[in-house]
């Protein structure tokens, strides 16, 4: 058996032949990106292209000094840990509820509430912009935040997530009188690390990805988020491509840092929860 | 609360914790009790959700009969927008363009996912820096992508074109292109969303128990034919969602569009939902807009019907 394996380990597999293309194939845009933004302007303007003659780290600085990027970066920030924290609270109280109290209304409710995960973001644009000008908010970061504090995503994944649970486990608590709330926080939410993974994980990707709805409510650079920032920052700068590679790698560094570190869950998270 | 005699674990179970079967104490003060829990626990999510998600559908249905411009009081117009749209060329070219995009990115993307979560479905040396770069740009974002592909499409000094002249083929314009931008825009998005479905495809593939195909091969089935006649069907669910989830996610394409070509050049990649941003937030036309949002409201629930209905039916028949 170790025999067999060990061969098998020593003959490489035809496997790689396929593999090695593929993966220089989906690597080469980021990859580009990489080299690009180490480059001078000099390479970029040079066909068919090489590798840069020189590093040009600079190119990080004149992004950062040219454009707020670190501001931008503070403002992404800022707005994806409040919804995911929000998230996190607001859903589990919600998807408890939903899964083990019985009160009026919760049929209704729970379905109204699966509807609206059916509906566009188009559909939700216009009237949200009105709803945010009525309360003041236009050109906050409190619009960034306020649509996406609860999604009906979170209250769906962590029901299921309760539904699933033993009832024994919250028996003995109610029996001692115990409220819910502490059921909830004291002897359930020990069990809830991985749907609460998978709900931080989504929610942050989603909200630091978002691009149409800052667009549409944002206008001014201090409450821009960087993928906004990001593409101001493109037209501002289409000819300068080493300045905007740094800028765009500036960008995607805390998700891409936070892929390679929790890559296992990010990959589980995806799976079980289907959404990009 | 409708009385339950206790007593079995049935029953006990069915009637969820707190409910007056579990020991019976003071179980009106319980029912009262559950009552405030349940309302004050979803209370959060329902108003949040229900002033973002529910209020504004129906709001937009109401705009879409207005003539509203965001700024100055609304003004009733009745069907008017609707009937605009329908005699819109550029409306309908945003259609046809929405349905070609479509068309060819959500087969594209799906086979391609499926046959490169086969490859990567192997313990092999190196298999999780290969499944690193298939998955990385999962995470990278629309307007990300969208810049480092002008860049590396660009047509004097792309590294695209580069590779192009090297294999003795001439330089193309891609983006700047009009009869290339739409087909550019597919290959973009395809790189961008490869990974998703590879990652969801990995997940089911490796979730087919072992020694069904250990059974296929031991009764002379190949590994491609166990691969296409075994490990496929069972997968038919998940490449049911990844159709219907690529679908709803390319008829609502905006953000690469937006970085990339700016629906251009010469209208050839203005998309559904570019236009309908256009015309709310540039021409101020958000109750035309409106009309536009709630169609494609329509068309994505319709798509999304017939397509689970017909998966589903595949599956059970």
């Amino acid at each position: 058996m170790t025999s067999l394996t060990a061969t098998r380990l020593r003959r490489p597999s035809g496997w790689h032949l396929v593999l090695i293309p593929l993966a220089l194939v989906m690597a080469t845009p980021l990859l580009w990106m990489l080299l690009t933004s180490v480059s001078s302007l000099e390479d970029t303007r040079r066909f068919p292209p090489g590798l840069p003659s020189s590093l040009h780290f600079e190119n990080f600085s004149t992004a950062w000094t040219q454009e707020p990027f670190g501001h931008w970066l503070l403002n992404s920030a800022i707005v994806s840990v409040s919804c995911v924290l929000s998230n996190l609270v607001i859903c589990s109280l919600a998807g408890y509820a939903f899964a083990r109290i019985r009160f009026i209304g919760r049929g209704v409710l729970f379905v109204l509430l699966l509807a609206t995960l059916m509906v566009p973001f188009q559909v939700l644009m216009i009237p949200t912009l009105l709803i945010v000008k009525h309360l003041g908010l236009v050109d906050t970061l409190p619009a960034l935040i306020a649509p996406n504090l609860a999604t009906a995503f979170g209250v769906y994944l962590l029901r299921q997530f309760f539904v699933s649970l033993p009832v024994e486990l919250e028996e003995a608590a109610v029996i001692d009188g115990a409220g819910r709330l502490r059921i909830l926080f004291s002897i359930l939410l020990p069990l809830m690390g991985p749907p609460l993974v998978t709900l931080g994980v989504m929610t942050f990707l989603w909200t630091w990805n978002d691009f149409l709805w800052p667009l549409v409510v944002t206008s001014s650079p201090e409450v821009m988020t960087v993928q906004l920032g990001l593409a101001s920052f493109q037209s501002g700068h289409f000819t300068n491509w080493p300045v905007l590679m740094a800028g765009t790698l500036l960008s995607q560094l805390p998700v891409l840092v936070l892929f390679l570190l929790g890559q296992r869950y990010f990959v589980s998270s995806i799976a079980t929860s289907g959404i990009k | 609360m409708t009385v339950v005699s206790p007593g079995t674990s049935l029953s006990r179970r069915r009637l969820l914790p707190g409910s007056s079967g579990s020991g019976g104490r003071r179980p009106r003060n319980r029912a009262t009790a559950d009552q405030l829990a349940g309302w004050g626990f979803v209370a959060p999510s329902v108003l949040l959700i229900g002033l973002f998600g529910l209020i504004p559908v129906i709001w937009s249905f109401v705009i879409s009969f207005q003539r509203n411009d965001l700024q100055t009081p609304a003004e009733w117009v009745g069907l008017k927008n609707y009937r605009q749209l329908a005699d819109d060329p550029v409306f309908a070219e945003s259609i046809r363009h929405t349905v070609v995009y479509t068309a060819l990115f959500v087969p594209i993307t799906l086979v391609a996912s499926l046959l490169v979560a086969a490859a990567l479905n192997r313990r092999i040396r190196g298999i999780s820096i290969y499944r690193l770069a298939v998955f990385i740009p999962v995470v990278t974002s629309t307007v990300a992508t969208g810049v480092i592909f002008t860049w590396l499409l660009d047509p004097d000094y792309g590294l695209v074109n580069a590779g192009l002249n090297k294999v003795g083929l001439p330089s193309q314009g891609f983006f700047s292109a009009p009869n290339q931008a739409l087909f550019t825009v597919v290959g973009m998005t395809t790189w961008g969303w490869i990974g998703f479905g590879a990652l969801i495809y990995l997940a089911a593939l490796q979730a087919v128990p072992s020694d069904l195909l250990e059974a296929a091969q031991l009764d002379g089935c190949t590994k491609a034919g166990a691969f296409w006649r075994i490990q496929v069907p069972l997968m038919r669910p998940v490449s049911g969602f990844l159709l219907v989830w690529l679908t709803i996610n390319a008829l609502q394409l905006f953000d690469e569009v937006f970085v990339t070509t700016k629906g251009g050049p010469l209208h050839s990649t203005t998309v559904v939902v570019y236009y309908l941003y256009q015309q709310a937030f540039q021409f101020f036309h958000a109750g035309y807009a409106a009309a536009m949002a709630c169609l494609l409201f329509v068309a994505i629930a319709v798509i999304t019907l017939v397509q689970m209905r017909l998966t589903r039916e595949e599956a059970s028949g």
